[in-house]
Order: C-alpha cells, then structure tokens, then sequence
C-alpha cells in the first residue's frame, strides 16, 4: 500500500464551475480506485482563481507569491496531477495556461496528468489534445492517454462516464508503477535544470564540471596532448 | 560594517513631474549624490556599467576618479563591471589606474550583464555569457599578480609577455567582489580566489540568496581562506524612508508604480513583504535590514539603491540625510555588537592588502627599465622583474 498525493489543479472561474466539476469527478474515480487497489491518497486542490491576483507579478518578475508557492509546493511533492481548464476563444484559458508557464521547466517531470477541459460547444473538444498536451509535452510530464472534455451535452451523456474511469484507471496504473520517482532517483541530473528550479529541489551544486573546473582557474581549450596534429605537439 | 549606495544609473522620468532629465543633468547630480554620501557618514559608492540607453554610465572608472577626487573617505566600486564583454586586458589597465588615482580607495564588483542585444556590439554572445565571466576573470587575476603574462584561452587573442600597465598600485591588486544571485560557478570562483561575494538582494526572497551564500561561505573555507564566517559578504537592499510609514508609502507609490524593474507586475505593498524593499520609517528599514544578517550571517558591506527609478535629486539627496543621520549609525551599532568576532568587520581595505603581502615590509614599487628603442620590454620590463614573486597571498 502506498500513500499518493494527488494535486488538482482547476482554472474554472465561476462557483459552481463546471470545470471544477469535471475536475472533481476524475478526482473522486482517481481516489476510489486506488482505495479499491489498497492505497491511500491524499487530496490537495489549486483553485487558480485564488492565484489571480499573484500571477502578474509572477509572470512579469518572476516573484512566486505566497498561495502560488503553497501551489508550487504541492506540485513538488504530487504523485499525480488533474489538470482542467475552460476553453475560451478557441483554447485553453489565460489563467491555466499562465500558471503552467509560470513553473519551472524541470517541476512536473514525469509526473502523471489527466488533462481536462469544458467548454460550451464541442467544436473545441480537441483543445485537449492539440494544445494542452503539448504544453505537458514541453514540461515532460506524463499525460494519460484518454483526455477528458465535457462541452454542454456530454454532461448528459453516460459515455462522459465511461471515459473518466478510463483515465482515472491509466492515471492509477502509472502513479502505481512510480515511474516519476524512478526518473527522479535514477535519470534527474540527465535533464535540463537551473539552479533553484524545480522548487529548490532540481540538484545538488555539481562540482565537477567543465564551468566548475573553468571557475577555479581551468582552462576551455582542449589540451594540446590530446590532438596528434596540434603544433603544440610538434 | 561598511554602508553605502549603488546606483544602476537609469535616466528615468519622474512620473510625478514628468520631468525626464538630460544625460547632462543626471551626470552631473550622480556627482553630487555620490559626494553627498560621503558627507551623510556612508563608506561607499558604487555605479553601474551599461552600454545602452536610458543608462549613462558606459564609463565607470572615468566617473569613479572624478568622484575619488571630490571626495576623501569614500571607497568607489561598482555595481557591476562587466566581466562578459569588457576585455580583461582593458578592466585590469582602467581599474590599476583608478586604484593608483584614488590612492587604493576603491575596489570593484564583476558582473556579467544580463542585455543579450550588448554582447554582439562587443563581438560576444549572451549564450556564452558564464564561460566569458570565469575566463575572463581567471586573465584578469593574472593580469593584477604577474608582471609578464602568457596566456591563451577560448574567447580572447592570445597574449605573448603582455604586461599590464600600470602594475597596481603597491604591487597590490585590488579587491575583488563576484555579484551572482544564481550562478554556483560564480561563488565557486569567488570563494576559490578568496574574493567577495555580493547578492543584489533586491528581486527575490531573501532565502533564494541564501544557499549560494553558505554555498560560498563552505568553499572559501575549502580553499583555505579562512573560516566560513571570516568569507566576505556584501548584500544589496533597498530603501525609501520618510519620517513616518505612511508618508514614506505616499511618497515612492508612484516611482514604485511606474519602474521598469518591478515589472508593473506586484503591487509595492506585495514586493516589501515578498523581497528585500523597505518603504517605512526608519526605525522600519533598520528592523527590515537587520533580518539580512539574520539569515546571511554576519557580512562586510551594506549597499542601498536610492537613486532610481525617476527619484528627483532633491529626493534622493534627502534619503541620504535621513540614512545618514537616522539608520546607519543604528545599524553600525546594531550590527556591531552582534557580530561575532571570528567575523571580519569590513572588507579588506588597500592598507589591509599591504599589510596581508608586505606585513611590516615596504611595498614594491616597479620602476620600468629603459626602453630599449623598440617599445617593447621583454620578459623582464621592471628593474626588480628577475626576483621573481612565488606566491600571493590572499586575505
């Protein structure tokens, strides 16, 4: 038995939103099968409404306020991610998409996600996977396979259903084979980082380095004994 | 503890006046605010370098010697100098002669520059912008402690027996400071050379710097400099007092409101709890820096940014009244009776660095050898060159 902490990130406005809603019911199916398969999780919810007021200073200088932080926080420590927007002109809100690009590149690494949007006419339904996908693609996180939209209709419609258990049960199946967890204790320093990103957690300083060796009175240049046809050698 | 100013030298508009001044104006005024430190009781003044508009300091040491001349006490730096796209053989030429013309009252701090489009106009490349920093830095530390340099690298011609001239003043080079608030290479190198190290201060949480700085801290130990506590630390803050808080808010809101550095983005009351700035009075700017040392330690240099932001020079000359006479001298003895003794008051001084090389010897003083008629004087340029030097210390 494991415990997973799962975060669910919501970009809905209105109370009661129905992208909340649709969040929450990958959220309850999410929690039910792990409890089924004998684990324990741990529910946090983002509501990226309360972050409104944070997120200009957090685009424009790079300063994380206090509720984007506790976001952040979670995001680090989450086992597996809903993420769910609604879809406006034609893609994903401004607020969701601005919250994901306020993070660090290297924070949702192989994390899996159940992506999710609504909107008012199915004309948008592939928002999901032309879009918001890709933006998870950028950050190397793991989206299931099966991507939930819900536009007006399909709240009536018992198939809405059936394909949140689909993903629920794909977002249950990678969380259980620990793959971020593996990526992160075998593979982390294979990816790009920066110092700080990530949440504070991207590595330990790496002393030994090309930079590290040039910062202590090293040299760029390849030595001359290395090279068969440097004059140097002659 | 030393205290002073830094200023980025931004010709700002004051968005209360709409007065935008001339270049000519603002030259003039950073005279008379950099002079005025001095007379408020502040240690130090430091000026920016940039190389583009709405900035004037292109030339930081033409500007630091006209303000060693005008001034006694005072120690000028800078905030920064460009380690990237300056030649080093320029920075350690322009930086000995402003050592010699202020009588070693002056150190200076290394930056790398964060404006992509200024590195092309200088034939680099803001990609290579790390690797420049440190190489250019290991050139120009040789540059300051050998008379005759070899050397090559991967950005710069090589030089063959080039010496840089004038050799520092007392053959001591002057103290050096690595300003990075993310980059662990830079507190390497800095903590390598037994140099400082500055955090700005000014952008993010105080607890973002802090890791780089014990990370500092650490490595300097390591390379036998000192202890931990006896590194060199110098920090960055900013302040705008009023006599009370209200009026002080009041007062900087709409230069807070219209300056390109905070982004438009956080509204002020969110950047004073978030980062650094204290807007109050000044019983709240001591309580505000004296936190610094608390999460840093004990450090060696105060620097405040007073000058921004279309600040009028009225205004500015009267923040440094209300420091001089109401903040600093609380915090000297504040910070003085806190620190611990292990920790070095100030950091090192041109008297500090004679007395480390020389102890009670008379300084070298090189004396060329003639010229032989070609310009050029070869591996041995100054009449003692042959007794070579074997090792420098370093504080």
């Amino acid at each position: 038995m494991t415990d997973f902490r799962l975060v669910v990130v919501s970009a809905g406005v209105s109370d009661p939103s129905s992208t909340r809603l649709l969040a929450d019911r990958a959220t309850q199916r999410v929690t039910a099968l792990a409890r089924e398969r004998g684990h324990a999780v741990t529910v946090t919810t983002v509501d990226l409404r309360e972050l409104l007021q944070e997120l200009p200073a957090a685009l424009s200088s790079q300063l994380l306020g206090p509720r984007v932080t506790r976001a952040v926080d979670a995001l680090v420590a989450a086992d597996a991610i809903v993420a769910a927007a609604p879809v406006y002109k034609a893609g994903a809100s401004g607020l969701f998409t601005s919250f994901f690009q306020v993070l660090d590149n290297d924070l949702l690494i192989g994390k899996p996600v159940i992506l999710a949007a609504t909107a008012g006419t199915a004309r948008h339904a592939l928002v999901v996977d032309e879009e918001m996908r890709a933006l998870f693609a950028y950050l190397r996180a793991l989206p299931v396979p099966t991507s939930l939209f819900a536009s007006t209709e399909d709240w009536t419609d018992t198939s809405l259903g059936t394909r949140i258990d689909r993903a629920a049960r794909e977002l249950v199946l990678l969380m259980e084979s620990g793959f971020a967890r593996a990526v992160r204790d075998d593979a982390w320093g294979a990816y790009q980082h920066t110092y700080g990103s990530a949440g504070g957690t991207e590595l330990d300083i790496e002393l030994d380095s090309d930079m590290m060796r040039l910062a202590t009175g090293g040299s760029l240049r390849p030595s001359a004994d290395e090279d068969p046809f440097d004059p140097r050698n002659g | 503890m030393q205290f002073g100013i830094m200023s980025v030298s931004d010709i700002t508009r004051d968005p209360v006046s709409g007065h935008t001044p001339s270049e000519a104006e603002r030259i003039k005024n950073i005279v008379r605010i950099a002079v005025h430190a001095e007379e408020v009781g502040l240690d130090v003044f430091a000026i920016g370098e940039h190389h583009n508009p709405p900035f004037f300091s292109s030339s930081p040491t033409t500007l630091l010697s006209h303000i060693g001349a005008l001034t006694e006490k005072l120690t000028v730096t800078t905030s920064t100098t460009l380690i990237t796209t300056n030649d080093p053989v320029r920075l350690a030429e322009e930086y000995a002669m402003l050592q010699h013309l202020t009588q070693g009252r002056m150190d200076l701090m290394l930056g790398r520059g964060n404006t992509a489009p200024v590195y092309p106009w200088f034939g680099q490349d803001i990609r290579q912008g790390l690797p420049l920093a440190l190489e250019n830095y290991n050139l120009l530390h040789r540059l300051w402690r050998e008379d005759v340099v070899d050397w090559e690298g991967q950005f710069r011609t090589p030089l063959q027996g080039f010496t840089s001239t004038p050799r520092p003043l007392d053959d001591v080079p002057p103290f050096v400071w690595h300003g990075s608030i993310r980059t662990p290479e830079i507190a390497e190198q800095a903590a390598f050379y037994g140099n400082g190290y500055f955090a700005n201060n000014i952008f993010w949480p105080k607890e973002h710097y802090k890791r780089l700085i014990t990370f500092y801290r650490q490595r300097f130990e390591h390379y036998g400099h000192g202890t931990r506590k006896q590194a060199i630390v110098g920090l960055g803050g900013q302040a705008f007092i009023a006599k009370n808080s209200q009026d002080a808010h009041d007062q900087f809101r709409p230069y807070f409101n219209e300056a390109p550095v905070y982004g438009h983005g956080p509204t002020m009351e969110d950047f004073e709890e978030m980062t650094p700035l204290s807007v109050g009075s000044p019983q709240e700017v001591i309580d505000k820096t004296l936190t610094f040392r608390e999460a840093f330690g004990d450090y060696q240099r105060q620097l405040f940014l007073v000058d921004h932001a279309g600040l009028p020079v009225d205004t500015v000359l009267k923040q440094l009244d209300l420091l001089g006479e109401h903040v600093v001298p609380v915090l000297r003895a504040e910070l003085e009776a806190r620190r611990d003794p292990e920790a070095p008051a100030n950091p090192p001084s041109h008297a500090d660095l004679i007395k480390a090389k020389y102890g009670d010897q008379t300084p070298r003083q090189p004396r060329p050898n003639a010229n032989r008629g070609d310009n050029v004087t070869g591996g041995s340029p100054y009449q003692d060159s042959e007794t070579s030097v074997e090792s420098y210390p370093t504080l």
